[in-house]
């Protein structure tokens, strides 16, 4: 039984992150108050549902650098749309922010699947692209915390209950990663995405629409920054178009990598995503705990994230096999 | 309808990429706005000489650092104003990334359209030099606004900046002091770690803790929030954990202010932990009005922009010199004494709470 456990690719992860945790609770304890959990909490709804989505594209053997900026976009989009017409159910802006994130990841998918563009030529364009946009219909200018409904701040703040944590924001997210798992695991677009990264030919040859699914990754992609737009304006408030999103695919990025889903596309686990981000969440939560010098932070930083890769020796080796997705 | 066009524009832009018959330009490209009907704009490159403004109308630029910074809007807003009053034309534009040379082209273009006073936020201190001598020596008048030529005056004549930086820290820590009541722990939240402003008025306000006033107050903490909301948002939640007997927060940046305000909202701290720094009112209006931070300072940038202006009339016509002791007339906001080096400080800053918070709108 406990074999098994430790052949899983998510456990190496999970001894790193109780070890972190154990270290940084012996310099402050204080690390597991109530007040510091939800702030480890808050950090990773806006990243799991970006990294989810950027899962996806990375399991069909491609990748978004540009949902930084679909979030952006997105999130100024609705934040806008919020302040002009204060009546706006803020559900409705959820399938708003939604809609957008995904119409700016077909673009995406319609220059990779359509066009035959490489990914990271296309989203590396359209990241330029999103980001320039988000200026152009703001005018430059920000959405204040005062101008967006007081139910949308709440999010971030009260939970389901009456208890505040974890907050909805958080439940959010995990509703969105149940979904997404029972998605690759029983859908056949899921299946397919990781057929066609495991071998593209191959998956072609067994009729799989590659060009089809890999179109419906980006989307979801987009989707995903897109509805993380608008958790953003719950969460700070203020929605600026230079900031907002800014970097976040990086951010999106490393969760996935780190989580254990091959690079090289065609193996992946939602677990291992979810975990990658409560390790990056905790890091960053842990240097702002720990009086760690700020010239030192982002040494820290990058040290922690590379130690986790590589000592997930699962992981390195399916990335030097590129062993294919059971 | 506003957000109608704003959708087909998205769209259409995206859909004109789609269809490849566009190379992927930044669309970001430098705009111009005019605060006064173009009628009396002349098109720069036309074979007769370009003809200054109508008589009486003194024509006044202003060349904020970059396009899209909410900041330098209120700024305009001054220069708008001050336009209602006096005779001046005024326009403003900007590149769309705060490089040092990029304002070059923005300055040629302006002289050769005869701008009377070119007003600039510059985004270097010595690039510029070259090109404000030409402007000069055409008679253009070259003043600086919000940030000096430092080390190089002499290449611009005047300079109007927003508040005396010499004080700003003692008036900050002022500012948390009455408001914590001289007594308790506190933190400062910053920007980046190299902020040369920010670091300014943090040596300014470690001096101003030596004041006996402020001895039962103890500065346990210097965090950076970079500017980055995430980042100063998870650094306020630090200072938090490390400091369960913290009495206060002071954040010197207005993306800083804004992240503390949220933090303590959400860790539902706001009656044990007071929060104050330097933030515009529409981005802490609602944290004043609920309740959740009790004062937040700023210097004014549209008053800022409404003395510029009324300094380029008056240098312009000949009635204003840009020489220490030389006073001037700002209209609404009283008369401004030009200091050494031909400075002029706007004011000090102003104190925002939630009874007057709403007067403002920047």
């Amino acid at each position: 039984m406990i074999n098994k456990l430790f052949q899983r690719r998510e456990a190496p992860l999970l001894i790193i992150l109780a070890a972190l945790v154990t270290i940084v609770c012996l310099l402050q304890p204080r690390f597991l108050s109530p007040g510091n959990l939800q702030s480890v909490l808050l950090w990773l709804p806006l990243l799991i549902i970006v990294a989810l989505g950027e899962m996806a594209v990375i399991l069909t053997r491609g990748i978004d650098v540009s949902v930084g900026s679909i979030l952006g976009l997105s999130g100024m989009m609705t934040a806008m749309a919020l302040r002009d017409y204060p009546e706006l159910n803020i559900y409705v802006a959820a399938l708003l922010a939604t809609g957008i994130g995904a119409f700016l990841g077909a673009i995406n998918g319609g220059l990779i699947a359509g066009a035959g563009t490489p990914p990271i030529v296309a989203t590396l364009a359209t990241l330029g692209i999103y980001r320039g946009l988000t200026f152009v219909v703001s005018s430059g200018k920000q959405v204040d915390d005062y101008q967006l409904p007081r139910n949308l701040a709440r999010w971030s703040i009260d939970g389901p209950f009456g208890l505040s944590i974890p907050p909805y924001v958080v439940w959010i997210a995990l509703i969105v990663a149940a979904a997404m798992h029972l998605f690759l695991t029983y859908s056949r677009t899921g299946r397919d995405w990781y057929a066609i990264g495991g071998e593209p030919d191959g998956a072609s040859d067994r009729g799989v629409p590659v060009r089809l699914q890999t179109f419906c990754a980006y989307v979801l992609s987009g989707a995903g920054a897109g509805l993380a737009g608008l958790l953003y304006a719950s969460r700070f408030g203020t929605v600026n178009p230079a900031s907002i999103g800014n970097g976040f695919e990086l951010l999106a990025i490393a969760a996935v990598v780190i989580g254990g889903t091959s690079i090289f596309g065609g193996s992946g686990t939602i677990a291992g995503v979810l975990l990658g981000c409560l390790l990056l969440g905790v890091i960053n939560v842990a240097l702002a705990v720990l009086n760690i010098a700020e010239t030192w932070q982002s040494a820290v930083y990058g040290a922690v994230i590379l130690m986790a890769l590589l000592t997930d020796d699962a992981a390195r080796r399916r990335l030097m096999k590129g062993a294919r997705h059971k | 309808m506003k957000k109608l066009r704003f959708f087909l524009m998205a769209f259409g832009a995206s859909l004109t990429l789609l269809a490849g018959c566009k190379p992927d330009t930044p669309p970001a490209s430098p705009t111009a706005t005019s605060a006064t009907p173009p009628t009396t704009a002349t098109e720069a490159g036309t074979t007769t000489a370009t003809t200054s403004a109508p008589a009486g109308k003194v024509r006044v630029v202003y060349i904020p650092k970059n396009t899209g910074n909410p900041y330098f809007d209120g700024v305009v807003k001054g220069f708008e104003q001050a336009s209602k009053e006096i005779d001046i034309d005024f326009s403003t534009t900007a590149p769309a990334q705060p490089d040092p040379t990029a304002q070059i082209s923005f300055i040629k273009d302006e002289i050769q359209r005869g701008a009377n006073v070119i007003c600039i936020t510059p985004n270097s201190v010595d690039a510029l030099n070259s090109v404000f001598d030409d402007a000069r020596a055409k008679g253009v008048k070259i003043l600086t606004v919000n940030a000096d030529l430092t080390g190089n005056e002499s290449h611009r004549d005047g300079a109007i900046l927003p508040t005396d930086f010499d004080k700003l820290g003692a008036n900050q820590i002022e500012l948390i002091g009455s408001l914590m009541k001289y007594t308790g722990k506190f933190a400062i939240l910053s920007a980046t770690a190299d902020a040369p402003d920010q670091n300014f008025w943090i040596k300014g306000m470690k001096e101003a803790l030596k004041d006996p006033k402020y001895a039962k107050m103890e500065l346990v903490g210097i965090v950076y929030g970079d500017d980055k909301d995430q980042k100063s948002v998870t650094e306020a939640e630090g200072l938090l954990t490390k400091y369960p007997d913290l009495k206060g927060i002071l954040a010197p940046t207005s993306v800083g202010v804004a992240a503390v305000a949220k933090v303590v909202e959400s860790r539902k701290v706001a009656d044990k932990v007071i929060v104050t720094g330097l933030g515009t009112p529409n981005t802490m209006r609602r944290y004043l009005k609920d309740g959740i931070i009790p004062a937040v300072a700023l210097w004014s940038p549209p008053e800022m922009g409404y003395i510029a202006a009324y300094a380029s009339f008056g240098m312009s016509k000949g009635d204003v010199k840009m020489t220490p002791d030389a006073s001037f007339k700002t209209g609404k906001m009283g008369s401004r004494i030009v200091g050494k080096n031909g400075v002029v400080i706007a004011g000090p800053p102003l104190v925002f709470t939630k009874d007057n918070v709403d007067k403002y709108d920047f």
